[in-house]
């Protein structure tokens, strides 16, 4: 081991944890000799997980990527090797604005000390020593708006509150992250879960709520360990009490259902009934959880709020769009070489995201779906529009909570519209008659076109009951469920029609409109796709039979020789 | 009747705790039972039909046993992009069971959940909530082989 070596810190999120961290841990624990290794959150680059990071003598800090648990491995980290180094890429570094992430990946989430030494609760202490006037005054100077999608303003959501004159009023940390392929809020918890803290005890004493829920996903156990910890360790020090109050901070686990991010559905929920929402109003700041005065705010926002205060409004409105202030995280997955979570400045280009910072090919990328299953795709044409809460919002796409999935020129969109409104359909509660009827009917005819039944009246019912599902519905998921069908069938009609009228999926992608077939030429007979074959569709001459086959692509994985293809359906092989 | 709920009498039997309750059962069991569900509706004073209502809302509830293994196959946006769906056929035909389904032998359980949030890593699944990530073929049945043989 090197003697230069201070201080071991590893990534040990859930992304890291996935990479295989943990064994790299312990290995790299065997090896020092059982030197204290300082367990961080992610700091970001998920694409490099297990990461290492050495802080030397010298006060350097070199960081590894992809370390793996073997001994040559470890052996060039402890020896501070070469290999294996890691930079930030200078042009995502140029683009990016580490303020909420400012500690992610830093700091221990589990030592208080740790998150004190490096200016926690600086926040809380200059918000306590003002009053609760200026304070929210202050919020809504700065400009900050909700950043679970809404994008209410943040300040004025807080005002409400805090006019009420009730004894007991409750404050809600939406931690139900739903939209698949979004994980801002949990790395944030899991890497941060203090400054997440810090936010909300600002707001209780802002605001005077008497009580905190944190209502967060029961799929990620390593944020709810990570908050509790340091729940106990903020009563430990009694921060809790605030303005002679004590503070009660319940984490309070979801149960599985989407349409438990809408505010009024969520208070259902942590009343232990089923998570419908309701009619508004009257707003959940008249009456919400158990009939007391309510505000919810997201994990996002809350975690923006220690930072705002200790540097002032007027420092955090410098950064961002005319509408749209500060920083966001965005989570970025899909067809990209650097997936990850990066903060940007609001008012960056998409093009400077998915491709500066993403990595993403812009070759090969044909759109960016933003909000997850209730936002839209952007077509790569589009690529220099803004990303803020208003400029989104005109292309039909919305910002939503920061889930960014990049989508290939290789996927098909109507196979995407399908996926998401059958993520929709199922989300429904049934409360409304649009969405729980309206998004099923939208869901069976993408699967007939997608299948190769479609015919061309298919596309007028789907824009026909987009807008009435979206009129119809009570709640969030509902209006915005459409949304995927609508933008894809605004910029990607051609691929509607051409499985409509053609019956073809030009990316391959669609299972019915394929045929997947050996090219005999440069097929070797290995055989390994004949006793590979789930429904023996490959003859013993090497030729699959179509009407068997599942498109299953296992022949297709397991091919030494990538002879084997999916072809358009009838067309036969052309090996040019 | 004969299991022991001792473990509900931590929680605070009012009706906001009912999910609560319901977690707690399937920590323990695995699974809600019907018996579960009476035991449960009794703790909180809730009527039976009511709490079968509240545990039929939410996704997490399981109510048939679940095998030693729980394979959750991921098909959150970034996964199904990269071809969850193709996980998931490849595990229905090596273990023979549909999505939803426990195997005779309940050594696996297999289902699809919506995003286990490591998106970076698509395609995932998770086993008794260990994340495996970037997986294609060869990688998944090399986990699939490795839980048999534990």
């Amino acid at each position: 081991m090197n003697d230069k070596i201070k201080k071991i810190k590893i990534g040990m999120a859930s992304c890291g944890i996935a990479a295989g961290a943990d064994d790299v841990m312990a290995l790299l624990k065997e090896k020092t000799g059982n030197m204290a290794i300082t367990e961080v959150g992610c700091f970001g680059h998920c694409y490099c997980e297990p990461v290492v990071e050495i802080e030397t003598t010298d006060g350097e800090s070199i960081i590894y990527s992809h370390v793996a648990a073997n001994e040559k491995s470890i052996a060039n980290v402890l020896a501070l090797g070469e290999e294996g180094r890691f930079e930030v890429n200078p042009k995502r570094k140029a683009k990016e604005l580490l303020k909420v992430t400012r500690l992610a990946g830093v700091i221990d989430p589990t030592s208080y000390e740790e998150y004190l030494d490096n200016g926690g609760y600086v926040g809380l202490k200059k918000a306590l020593a003002m009053s609760t006037e200026k304070l929210i005054d202050e919020v809504k100077k700065s400009g900050l708006r909700g950043r679970g999608g809404g994008g209410f303003p943040t300040g004025m959501k807080w005002g409400f509150l805090a006019a009420k004159k009730t004894e007991q009023k409750i404050l809600i940390c939406n931690a139900d992250e739903g939209d698949p392929g979004a994980f801002m809020d949990r790395s944030l918890m899991e890497s941060v879960p203090h400054q997440v803290l810090e936010g909300m005890l600002i707001a209780a004493y802002a605001t005077g709520s008497t009580r905190i829920f944190i209502y967060c996903r029961a799929e990620y156990p390593l944020a709810i360990k990570h908050l509790n910890i340091a729940i106990e360790q903020i009563k430990e020090h009694k921060l809790n009490i605030i303005d002679g109050r004590d503070i009660d901070i319940f984490v309070k686990e979801g149960a599985g259902a989407f349409v438990c991010g809408e505010e009024t559905a969520l208070i259902h929920s942590l009343e232990g009934q089923r998570g419908t929402p309701r009619f508004r109003p009257p707003f959940p700041t008249d009456s919400g959880w158990k009939g007391y005065p309510t505000m919810i705010n997201n994990v996002e926002t809350f975690g923006n709020i220690p930072y705002l205060i200790a540097e002032g409004a007027e420092s955090y409105a410098s950064v961002g769009s005319e509408g749209s202030k500060g920083t966001k995280l965005f989570a970025l997955a899909g067809d990209l070489d650097n997936p990850g979570l990066v903060e940007v400045p609001m008012g960056i280009s998409l093009r400077e995201i998915v491709f500066d910072i993403g990595g993403a090919n812009p070759e090969t990328t044909k759109a960016v779906q933003t909000g997850g299953p209730s936002g839209g795709c952007i077509p790569v044409e589009l690529f220099d529009s803004l990303v803020d809460y208003d400029s989104l919002k005109a292309l039909g796409a919305i910002m939503g909570s920061g889930g960014m999935i990049i989508i290939g020129k290789n996927r098909c969109m109507v196979e995407t519209a399908r996926y998401f409104l059958d993520f929709t359909h199922r989300e429904s509660c049934g409360k409304c008659t649009f969405c729980r009827v309206g998004t099923k009917r939208m869901f069976e005819t993408l699967e007939r076109i997608t299948a190769g039944d479609g015919v061309p009246e298919d596309l007028d019912f789907l824009a026909e009951m987009g807008p009435k599902v979206i009129k119809g519905s009570l709640c969030g998921l509902g209006q915005t469920a459409p949304n995927p069908v609508l933008a894809t069938l605004r910029y990607y009609r051609h691929e509607y029609e051409a499985h409509v009228n053609n019956k073809q999926c030009d990316v391959l992608s669609c299972d019915n409109l394929v045929d997947v077939n050996i090219d005999q030429d440069k097929c070797i007979k290995c055989k390994l796709c004949i006793k590979n074959c789930p429904v023996d569709a490959v003859s013993d001459d090497f030729v699959i039979d179509n009407n068997k086959c599942t498109r299953c692509n296992t022949c297709i994985e397991v091919c030494p020789k990538n002879t084997i293809f999916r072809v358009k359906k009838g067309e036969g092989f052309s090996s040019e | 009747m004969g299991q022991n709920y001792d473990y509900l009498k931590k929680i605070t039997p009012e009706a906001s705790n009912l999910i609560r309750g319901l977690q707690a059962v399937q920590a323990q069991e695995g699974y809600v039972s019907d018996e579960s569900i009476i035991a449960v509706a009794e703790y909180f004073n809730t009527p039976v039909v009511e709490t079968e209502g509240v545990l039929s809302f939410y996704a997490q509830f399981k109510r048939s046993k679940p095998g030693k293994y729980q394979i959750c196959v991921c098909d959150g946006t970034a996964c199904h992009i990269k071809g969850s769906s193709l996980i998931l056929d490849w595990i229905i035909t090596e273990l023979g069971i549909a999505d939803g389904e426990t195997d005779t032998a309940g050594l696996f359980s297999l289902e699809t959940v919506a995003c286990l949030g490591c998106c970076s890593l698509a395609p995932v699944l998770s086993v008794n909530g260990k994340v495996f990530g970037n997986l294609d073929r060869k990688a998944t049945m090399k986990i699939l082989k490795e839980f048999k043989q534990k």
